[in-house]
């Protein structure tokens, strides 16, 4: 298997975020949702994934709740919270602002 | 605030911990199950799809740890470290009991004998300012530091620009009536400010008024607290009233506070001023004064030597006679104090630190083997999810587990050898040495014993993860910790217990050294027969015994009395016991003999007539003198062989004549005869010349009782002075004791042998633990190579090969550490050579005899492990692998 990119430290908590802005998902889902958006660039590692998962439940940006599948199977679903969007959107700004600085830099050179 | 919900969330988990763990669980199977599903899906066949989820997820147990860290508290895996470290000491009792005794051992150690060392050295006097306080003393040429003349103090006071004040003390006995007799009492004199120099505030009453110790001064007297507390009921209205000491009446002005303490005088129950000067404070030439005083702000102890130096060269150009090479002695009040017990302190510090060294290389090195026993299970722990970082908490937390539990014992240790040495110290010595009753658990003793325990937690923890064997771990799974680890902890271990015997090879030495001083100590020449006699001190009462011819009478009846005491063969007295210190010196001249005005300085003392027959003292030449020779008789002398050889080379001093610095004629004496070398001083003092004159031509009212007994002198003891007291109930007697018991608790030799007897008992243990650390590398080396053995063994080794190996490796660590020891030994000794009596500190029958006692038991210990190795069964051992 050929190595795919590390994700950039710190970011994988604002994926995680973004992701549950367009529905409410089960960890496998996530993981699976930034595999498929990054088309297969970012594969998100699943002993990063879950400590990730209850460290945003700590900070109360998630919730949790158990919910049946479509297969009928029980799983437990993250929702974002108002507190989770508003992070999300600090965020955001912050990642767009390195994103611009990184992009300048690498430009003059 | 968000910390704060966050922190009870953290506990809302914590007590649903099972749930939460149940519930991660279930969601990481579904996540595994779900990709499994994925990959079937895609075509894999089941069995490989499910290897891959599995594969791809990784391990479990490290995942869920990873959630757990998140949600858990630090403390909690804290707390789960510390219960794994307790079982796992439970685990190997073995271990843990020894591991903790050896540092309870050294731990204990070291701190009781810190505990000393910071009572006497560290602690500041309990003065103002009292680094700012110096001794101020003459000095001459046999006394680097001797007495104060009066009239030279004073004189001293009034040129000096280097004191802010300069004030004078000196001992005294008073003979004070009790209920049950007349009782001799310790008590000092001292110049009027000698409160206000040392800082010290009275606990009530006043101080001395400036100008209450001139002459024509009222009788006033400040008791020492202990006193006010035992003689005066502690009273508060004590003061106003009058005292007789030695039948004068005293009035009580003031008390010390609790806390006060001089150690240079010892123990004093009152305190009065000079204001009534004896006989020898109106003499220049004669000295019984000290002088302690305080430095102007800003000079140097260095600069006021120098003051005083050039004071003293002054005054000897202005008194030839008196003050001719009376120079000055100025040095730190806390050096009189603690500059003799500080060689000795340091030299038991440095024992016990050794011994906690040993003690902490042996925890050491059987925390190694243990965790290269325990190389296993940490491969597996590892394999199971265990971070580094967990595992290496893990070692650091059964480390500080040890080294609690061994401090913990340790300090009890130490407070168990703190309460012991402290009774271990005889009054006497506790009364010259009262800083040492301030002893205890103190914050500095505490602190102390913190510091070693962080060290060696540091050591404990790190030496382990220093073998651990994070990286290899799959080599860790196979082997079961066989290979190259071994091989490297034996050299690592095998330099260990080199250090542990070099270590144990210096205690042993040092000890050796200190038991054959002692023991040469206790064996000097002393020039009498010391067994069969038995000693009281006397006090007469001056008003009663006022006149040379009355103490004359008395003492012929305090002698004759004591003669006629059954059991007792001969009694003499003195105006001071043999073996209690050089001084008490006479200037003296001889008639016929070019003189320049220097001192010749000699031991002066007045002896009865049977005294030297009751010592058992040889007479070498002449005559000893008779009863009949008193003030009426031409005046005699007998001399000592020093005195003799010194001033009389070649001659013969019988007949001659001598007299004081300037030939008065009623000082003129013969010599009549010369006595062997008596030792006035100290046991490990020099033998000073000395004159012995009549007590009837010159009489003390303070004199030493000697008697000669054919039965156990112990017996006689208690008669003694109920004999004294039949003659007159106004004498006071004092310090029975036979001359033996004089001189094995004289300070000298008490300080010896406690010093002897510590630092054998280090030597003991550390021996003890050497020995066990050598048998230790020994028997994990057998261990380690039982499949070597028996491959050598079935292939045709004899056993006294096999022997021989194991004991050539023994042998080579042992003679290494005995080399390295020998060379430290000779290094140690001579730093504590201040410490040895008669004896050179490269000693060569103690050096041998250590190594040879230290070859022994070597030898023992590696002779276990020697035999198993040799009885190894070749089918079982290359079957057991």
């Amino acid at each position: 298997m050929p190595k795919k990119p590390d994700l950039m430290p710190g970011t994988l908590d604002m994926l995680i975020l973004k992701t549950l802005t367009r529905a409410p998902q089960h960890g496998y889902g996530i993981a699976l949702s930034i595999r498929r958006a990054s088309e297969e660039v970012l594969t998100v590692e699943e002993g990063s994934l879950y400590p990730a998962l209850q460290r945003l439940l700590l900070q109360g940006w998630v919730k949790a709740e158990w919910k049946k599948t479509e297969t009928n199977r029980r799983a437990r679903y993250y929702t974002l919270t108002a507190a989770g969007r508003k992070q999300l959107g600090v965020e955001q700004s912050q990642f767009d602002q390195m994103i611009a600085a990184i992009g300048r830099v690498m430009q003059d050179a | 605030m968000d910390s704060i919900t966050r922190f009870f969330k953290k506990l809302a988990l914590l007590v649903r911990r099972e749930k939460f763990h149940s519930e991660l669980e279930e969601e990481m199977r579904f996540h595994r199950e779900q990709k499994e599903k994925d990959l079937r899906d895609e075509g894999m066949a089941p069995e490989a799809a499910h290897r891959a989820a599995m594969r791809q997820f990784g391990n479990g147990t490290r995942l869920k740890e990873q959630s757990h860290e998140v949600v858990g508290f630090r403390l909690e895996t804290v707390w789960q470290d510390f219960r794994f470290s307790i079982r796992q000491l439970r685990r190997s009792p073995g271990f843990t009991v020894t591991a903790m005794m050896m540092l309870a051992l050294g731990i204990g150690a070291s701190v009781a004998i810190f505990a000393f060392v910071d009572a006497a050295l560290i602690q500041p006097l309990p003065y103002k300012d009292p680094n700012r306080l110096v001794d101020v003393n003459e000095r001459v040429a046999l006394f680097p530091r001797s007495n104060l003349s009066y009239q030279d103090y004073v004189d001293w006071k009034k040129m000096n620009k280097v004191f802010s004040a300069m004030e004078a003390y000196t001992a005294t006995g008073y003979l004070l009536n009790t209920p049950t007799g007349t009782e001799p009492v310790p008590g000092a004199r001292v110049s009027d400010g000698f409160f206000r120099v040392l800082g010290t505030k009275l606990a009530l009453g006043r101080d001395f008024y400036s100008g209450e110790d001139q002459p024509g001064a009222a009788d006033t007297v400040i008791l020492s607290y202990a006193t006010w507390q035992s003689r005066f009921g502690g009273r508060n209205d004590v003061i106003g009233q009058t005292v007789k000491l030695s039948g004068i009446p005293n009035t009580i002005i003031g008390v010390l506070p609790a806390n006060f303490q001089f150690a240079p005088r010892g123990k004093v129950d009152f305190w009065a001023t000079l204001h009534t000067l004896n006989n020898c404070e109106k003499r220049r030439s004669c000295h019984n004064l000290y002088g302690v005083a305080r430095l102007k702000d800003g000079v140097t102890v260095q600069a006021a030597l120098t003051d005083m130096t050039g004071v003293a060269k002054q005054l000897e150009v202005q008194y030839p006679s008196s003050n001719r090479d009376q120079g000055a002695s100025v040095k730190p009040l806390y050096e009189e104090i603690v500059g003799d017990i500080r060689p000795i302190l340091l030299v038991l510090l440095g024992g016990a630190g050794l011994l906690l060294l040993i003690a902490c290389v042996n925890v050491a090195s059987l925390l190694l083997v243990r965790s290269e026993s325990r190389k296993r299970e940490i491969a597996v722990r590892g394999a199971l999810g265990a971070s580094p970082a967990r595992l290496i908490r893990q070692f650091i937390t059964e480390g500080v587990v040890l080294i609690v539990g061994g401090c913990a014992l340790g300090l009890l240790a130490a407070y168990g050898g703190m309460t012991l040495l402290s009774k271990l110290i005889s009054k006497d010595m506790l009364n010259n040495m009262p800083y040492l009753s301030g002893i205890g658990m103190n914050p500095h003793v505490l602190i102390f014993a913190g510091t070693i325990g962080v060290v060696a937690a540091v050591l404990f923890a790190v030496t382990p993860i220093v073998r651990l064997p994070l990286t290899a771990m799959q080599e860790g799974l196979a082997d079961g910790g066989r290979g190259s680890a071994g091989t490297l902890w034996r050299r690592f271990g095998a330099n260990l217990v080199v250090l542990e015997l070099t270590v144990a090879m210096v205690l042993l030495v040092g000890a050796g050294l200190l038991g054959k001083s002692f023991y040469r100590l206790l064996h000097v020449e002393l020039g009498f027969r010391p067994d069969h006699l038995a000693t009281l001190q006397i006090s007469l009462p001056e008003l009663t015994y006022a006149k040379e011819e009355q103490v004359m009478a008395i003492g012929r009846q305090i002698v004759s009395r004591a003669a006629a005491l059954p059991g007792v063969k001969s009694a003499g007295i003195t105006s001071m016991l043999a073996v209690s210190g050089n001084g008490n010196t006479d200037w003296i001249r001889f008639v016929g003999k070019p003189y320049n005005g220097e001192h010749n300085e000699v031991n002066q003392r007045d002896v009865s007539s049977d005294y030297f027959k009751t010592l058992q003292a040889k007479l070498i030449r002449g005559r000893f003198f008779t009863d009949e020779e008193d003030a009426s008789k031409p005046k005699v002398a007998l001399i000592n062989q020093a005195l003799a050889k010194k001033y009389f080379p070649g001659e013969n001093p019988i007949g001659r004549k001598y007299g004081d610095t300037a030939l008065t004629p009623t000082s003129i004496r013969e010599i009549v005869g010369i006595v062997d070398d008596v030792k006035e001083g100290s046991l490990d003092s020099e033998i000073w010349p000395a004159e012995y004159t009549p007590f009837n031509q010159n009489t003390d009212t303070y004199v030493g009782l000697v008697v000669r007994t054919s039965q156990d002198e112990k017996t006689i003891l208690p008669t003694l002075g109920a004999a004294i007291h039949q003659i007159d109930p106004g004498i006071g007697t004092m310090g029975e004791a036979t001359m033996n018991q004089r001189i094995s608790e004289s300070q000298t030799a008490s300080l010896h042998r406690s010093s002897a007897w510590l630092v054998g008992g280090f030597a003991v243990m550390a021996l003890l633990l050497g020995v066990v650390g050598l048998y230790g590398v020994i028997a994990y080396s057998v261990s380690q190579r039982t499949r070597e053995i028996g491959v050598r063994i079935a292939l045709g080794a004899q056993k006294s090969s096999v022997y021989r190996m194991i004991l050539k490796e023994a042998g080579w660590l042992t003679g290494l550490g005995i080399f390295a020891g020998l060379v430290c030994s000779v290094a140690a000794a001579t730093l504590m050579r201040k410490l040895l009596f008669g004896i050179r500190s490269w000693d060569m029958p103690t050096l041998a005899g250590v190594a040879l006692v230290l070859g022994a038991s070597a030898l023992l210990a590696s002779y276990f492990p020697a035999r198993r190795a040799a009885s190894v069964n070749p089918v079982e051992a290359l079957r057991a692998e």
